[in-house]
């Protein structure tokens, strides 16, 4: 069972060790963030308005975690199974291009 | 294999640990100046002005916390890593030195015991090293400059093997300081004993993703901790090999986690570690002139504690002083209390008496181990302690 490197996913969320020889020897992700997404804590969702966006790249360098990717047209993008709803991309922004908006699940 | 044929050259402890990393081939070396250690890292830069060492990088940074941070990020990196440090130093490193264990990161470091302040001192006492105990590093205590050199080369193949990080301790200015011949390794034969290190994970295959240092809930942190402790365990084997490789090799040999001096048909035996103990052997050898059956019983490695070697020393002998320059307040001699706790669910049950010695660079000569030999002959004669830890030096 290979836990540390993965492959990134569809749906996936938790892998479970059941045996201690299952661990890796360092404590380098348990299954990494590629099979562990960590997006699900969020209440509230960046909302990128492209027609206000500068491309300034303030969102992508400020967000933590990092979900911010750009977009192949120079526009950012959110890669919500890592986005938690922080709100620093919104605060941050310069323009008010992202707005924070409650998520429906 | 090339023939053996040692240089020798006249170095200070702190020298012949900087020589020792760079014969370690070291790629990265981050450390702060902090007296006695201040010359080892002077060295490596000198050795890096001179275009000595290929390759070197050397990372100036603002403090000991920033240079056990940087060794760390260099180490998960796959850099061979060194640093050293003394006392306060290495206090203001103790968060970041979990972190290299617990991240399994085999930085090497050289610890120059000094005494913890205040009172200020900057003179030998091992309660600084002995105090990072629980941080997950293998210790070895140096008792001349020889055994630094040879010291941090078989940490490095040790660290590397079972993927821990390793301290090589030295005694302040009786070694840091004091010149002596120390017989180096060509280097060729440096990189046969010590081959380029091959890092557990590696960080710059994009291929293959992860992070270091990740969360660990209450469901995994429990298991890489026991993980750690197998590390230690596998350790003791480990250090065994490349002691005996060592010894093979180039003609010292470490096999032994404790160094037996003279103890064949000793009655009784002082046990300690670092440079105190070469005082011990010659005077081991002095009262054995005067018909005293003693020998002396080294602790190289501290950590992991070599449990087993203690036990079947401690079935041959009525007593053991332990000899300690360090103390944990509130209770006892560090060795003492690890020494005595380590035999108390067998049937070895020498009589163990605690001397403490030395601290804050207090002389500790030939004559004070004839009066603990004293001592410690009376009672094993009446076969009860007179007190268990003994403030050896103090002004009564
Ligand atoms: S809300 Fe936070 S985590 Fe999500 S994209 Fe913005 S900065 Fe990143
Ligand atoms: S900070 Fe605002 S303007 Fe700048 S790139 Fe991000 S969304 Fe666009």
């Amino acid at each position: 069972m290979n836990t540390l490197f993965g492959e990134k996913k569809e749906g996936a969320t938790k892998i479970v060790l059941k045996s201690v020889d299952e661990y890796p020897e360092a404590p380098v992700t348990l299954g990494t963030t590629l099979i562990n997404f960590t997006g699900d804590w969020r209440t509230f969702i960046p909302v990128v308005d492209d027609s206000k966006c500068v491309k300034c790249y303030i969102c992508w360098k400020f967000c933590p975690e990092p979900a911010i990717f750009i977009r192949e047209d120079g526009y950012v993008g959110v890669d919500y199974d890592y986005c938690k709803g922080c709100g620093i991309c919104a605060n941050e922004c310069p323009t008010k291009a992202i707005t924070m908006e409650k998520e429906e699940k | 294999m090339a023939e053996y044929k040692p240089i020798r050259k006249v170095v200070s402890g702190n020298y012949a640990a900087a020589y020792a990393a760079k014969h370690a081939r070291v790629d990265v070396v981050a450390a702060y100046p902090i007296t006695p250690q201040t010359s080892i890292i002077e060295k490596i830069a000198e050795f890096i002005a001179n275009g000595e060492v290929e390759n070197l990088e050397y990372v100036a940074v603002e403090s000991e916390h920033s240079a056990m941070a940087a060794c760390i990020g260099a180490s998960a990196a796959g850099a061979r890593t060194f640093t050293a440090t003394s006392a306060q130093g290495l206090a203001l490193m103790h968060e970041m030195l979990h972190w290299a264990s617990g991240a399994r990161l085999p930085v090497v470091m050289v610890d120059v015991n000094r005494a913890m302040a205040p009172p200020w001192s900057v003179w030998d006492d091992q309660t600084d090293s002995l105090a990072q105990r629980d941080t997950g590093w293998m210790q070895f205590y140096a008792e001349n400059n020889q055994e630094v050199y040879d010291g941090v080369l078989m940490a490095f193949k040790i660290a590397e093997t079972v993927n821990l990080p390793a301290m090589i301790i030295e005694s302040a200015f009786i070694l840091s300081h004091t010149y002596d011949v120390v017989e180096m390794i060509p280097q060729e034969l440096v990189d046969e004993f010590l081959p380029p290190r091959k890092p557990l994970y590696d960080l710059t295959d994009f291929e293959k993703p992860f992070s270091v240092g990740a969360l660990g809930t209450p469901a995994d942190y429990y298991e890489f901790r026991y993980k750690i402790q197998k590390a230690m365990e596998e350790a003791k084997k480990v250090i065994h090999e490349v002691g005996k490789e060592f010894g093979e090799r180039f003609g010292r040999d470490y096999s032994q986690m404790i160094e037996l001096y003279r103890t064949d048909d000793a009655d009784f035996v002082f046990m300690g570690m670092g440079s105190l103990m070469g005082t011990v052997k010659q005077a081991v050898d002095v009262l054995r002139e005067e018909g005293y059956k003693v020998g002396a019983a080294k602790v190289r490695w501290f950590r992991p504690f070599p449990k087993e070697e203690l036990y079947e020393l401690a079935k041959s002998v009525d007593g053991i002083a332990v000899l300690d320059r360090n103390y944990s307040f509130g209770q006892e001699g560090i060795l003492f209390n690890e020494a005595k706790g380590s035999l108390y669910n067998t049937d070895a049950k020498p009589l163990i008496k605690n001397y403490i010695v030395g601290l804050g660079g207090r002389d500790f000569t030939v004559a004070d181990v004839r009066k603990i030999a004293e001592n410690m002959k009376a009672i094993i004669e009446k076969g009860e302690l007179d007190v268990e830890v003994d403030w050896y030096h103090l002004k009564r």
